[in-house]
């Protein structure tokens, strides 16, 4: 959002140019943030306001200024960021503005230019002649780009709070298993109704424990009506949900009767090896060997899906990548678009996926384990609504909503 | 008794049109403006025995003659005034000489901030408010304040008609003023009645009338002819009103208060 600091001096509370400045700001269509206020001790003292303006479009942060020049308010010369360049690749130099998941704007030539895929713990890369700004991570970094280098000249823009309180807001304050879950996930499919309609993308990163508790079907359900368009997943929630695609267990359990099936621990280890016969999950769906489950719906669905795996990983399957760095990249690259991100049963590929996407983005996680949200918001992604349940309610109760 | 600096209108005329009363149409009838004004200075001067200081017209400056705009004079420190249009702006080498020749510490302004003397800047008590927008730009309050080591309380003026604080705003003592509520929005409003204790709303046709443009000195009050209900309000008060003919004036978009600046 294109915005403006300026500043206000003089007998300004006394004289109601404050709150004539705001008030104007306001019904120009314009929203305020007051950076700072110095009030005079005494009377004849003049006080001094600091105060950032914000607007839906340049055009109308262009009048509203206009019009608060005329009060007094004018706009405080600001600096241009630094920018160094790398000496090497891979590496930031010194002192680099190291970025937040917030909108970042970066001053170049007088120009404020907002830094494109706002990321957490990257830097910011500018190209003065193309008046682009970038986040980049660390890794990417190739000697010669330009980097910004300290605070100066580069602002984040804090997220808008809505006139209207929701369930992102009300539940936003702390986690807890005493929390009407009926209203969140009512909000939760409102939330991806609208983002849906509004275009963008849902992303859904899920756990094992989603087959483990038998709510595989119900994902499988949203995948096929078309509300899922990105899976962020490890080996174990393919792994399992092919092992119940093709022997209807999951852990060597039988979903259906809940009771464990006789040699059933191999199942997970058949189910990854005739996978890995086949070439991949994709051509095991093309030959028809894989016919149900999560996997081969976002595969019948085209839908992008990124497997990211671990050092205790069996297998893996031939699409799980084993390379963190790359699958960082792999999903930043499906990453653009998501408006909504629903983390079911995972704590380490929340937290991944957390760390990669803009505070914009409404997250909702859903983990039987309350420590898992707190993990969440502790590392940043402070926008993260928690839901402390079994997943499978959650996913049945989801997809009832939805689908209703 | 307070010290006035007046002009004589030799030059006055409607040569050009910087305000909504400005018509090069209907002509200033110079002899008539002479007799006008010269009835104005012998009633200050001889009726309520005022000191009178006087500047020596210039061929070529008609609005010479609105002295109020020239700057404000505070002791031995002259602001100088920053006029908004071309025209007046030559005005200001005349204003200047005569202020440095008798002593002046003459204290220029921001030159991007306009600024127009008296005619926008208005002391009631210790408070000085001044009017911004059309004329003045509020940017040069903050350092008029600071030279007076005063408050100084901005007022926007929304009707371009009332151009000039002086013309909507007369301060009549420490803690009375008379004002036309047209003349500002509610921001404005709302800082002249919480901070002045009496505040006497002028009537629309009374404001047009220039009542609010008057002359205080003491309890004597002179003002435009035709304002009556306002010359009643403030006889009720107990002031002496002093209504005398200054229509020449009014074509310019000026009326009693304009034709002064208050030295001391």
């Amino acid at each position: 959002m294109p915005s403006e600091t300026v500043e206000l001096r003089g007998h300004i509370i006394d004289s109601l140019t404050l709150p004539k400045v705001l008030d104007e700001v306001m019904n120009y269509g314009g929203t305020f943030e007051i950076i700072d206020v110095t009030i005079g001790h005494r009377r004849e003292d003049p006080s001094h306001a600091r105060i950032r303006v914000s607007a839906p479009a340049q055009e109308i942060l262009d009048t509203i200024l206009g019009r608060i020049r005329q009060l007094g308010a004018a706009p405080v010369l600001e600096e241009d960021a630094v920018l160094v360049p790398a000496d090497k690749d891979g590496a930031f130099p010194e002192n680099f503005y190291c970025t937040t998941n917030l909108q970042t704007f970066v001053r170049c030539r007088g120009q404020w230019l907002e830094a494109e895929r706002p990321e957490m713990d990257c830097g910011i890369v500018v190209d003065p002649d193309r008046k682009r700004a970038a986040t980049i991570p660390i890794h990417r970094v190739k000697k010669g780009d330009r980097i910004v280098v300290g605070h100066p000249g580069v602002r984040v823009t804090p997220l808008e709070r809505s006139s209207e309180r929701n369930v992102f807001e009300f539940m936003a304050s702390s986690v807890s298993s005493e929390k009407p879950k009926g209203i969140v996930i009512k909000e939760v499919s409102a939330q991806i109704r609208a983002a849906k309609k509004a275009g963008s993308k849902v992303m859904v990163v899920a756990g094992p424990a989603v087959v483990h508790t038998g709510a595989g079907t119900h994902l499988e359900r949203l995948i096929e009506a078309g509300w899922v368009d990105v899976l962020f997943a490890g080996n174990a929630l393919a792994v399992h949900d092919i092992e119940q695609a093709l022997y209807g267990t999951s852990l060597g359990v039988y979903l259906e009767k809940g009771i464990p099936a006789k040699e059933g621990h191999e199942h997970h280890m058949r189910a990854i090896n005739t996978i890995r016969r086949a070439g991949g999950i994709r051509n095991a769906v093309d030959q028809g060997i894989l016919r149900s489950g999560i996997m081969a719906a976002c595969v019948r669905k085209g839908i992008e899906f990124v497997l990211a795996g671990s050092i205790r990983d069996d297998g893996p399957l031939p699409e799980v990548m084993t390379d963190m760095v790359s699958a960082q990249d792999a999903l930043r690259s499906v990453l653009p678009g998501v408006s909504v991100c629903v983390m079911i049963a995972t704590m380490l590929h929340s937290i991944a996926a957390g760390n990669l996407l803009p505070a914009a983005v409404k997250l909702v996680c859903v983990d039987i384990n309350p420590a898992v949200v707190t993990k969440l918001t502790d590392r940043g992604s402070f926008q993260a609504v928690g839901l402390v349940t079994d997943v499978e309610p959650f996913l049945r109760e989801l997809w009832t909503n939805l689908s209703g | 008794m307070p010290t006035f600096l007046m002009c004589p209108p030799d030059y006055y005329g409607i040569e050009y049109e910087i305000n909504p009363w400005m018509d090069r149409r209907r002509p200033a009838d110079t002899a008539l403006a002479m007799r006008q004004w010269q009835t104005f200075y012998d009633q200050l001067t001889t009726g309520l025995g005022v000191t009178v200081e006087l500047l020596t017209p210039v061929k070529g400056l008609p609005d010479l003659v609105f002295m109020a705009n020239a700057g404000l004079a505070s002791g031995k420190k002259f602001i100088r005034s920053n006029f908004r249009f071309p025209q007046r702006q030559r005005e200001v080498p005349v204003f200047e000489a005569w202020f440095k020749d008798r002593g002046y510490r003459i204290l220029p302004l921001p030159p991007d901030a306009c600024f127009e003397g008296e005619g926008d800047a208005l002391s009631v008590g210790k408070t000085l408010f001044a009017g911004y927008r059309m004329r003045s730009d509020i940017q040069s309050h903050e350092k008029i304040g600071e030279i007076l080591g005063c408050e100084v309380l901005s007022l926007e003026l929304a009707d371009p008609r009332f151009y000039h604080l002086d013309t909507c705003f007369c301060p009549l003592s420490d803690r009375a003023v008379l004002y036309f509520p047209g003349a500002f929005d509610d921001y404005g409003r709302r800082v002249i009645t919480e901070s002045v204790p009496e505040t006497i709303p002028v009537t629309v046709e009374n404001a047009f009338g220039f009542g609010c443009n008057a002359v205080v000195v003491g309890r004597d009050v002179v003002l435009h002819a035709g304002c009556e209900e306002l010359a009643r309000e403030l006889r009720s008060r107990g002031f002496a009103v002093h209504e005398l003919d200054l229509s020449e004036f009014i074509k310019g978009g000026g009326s009693a208060k304009c034709l002064v600046l208050r030295l001391s």
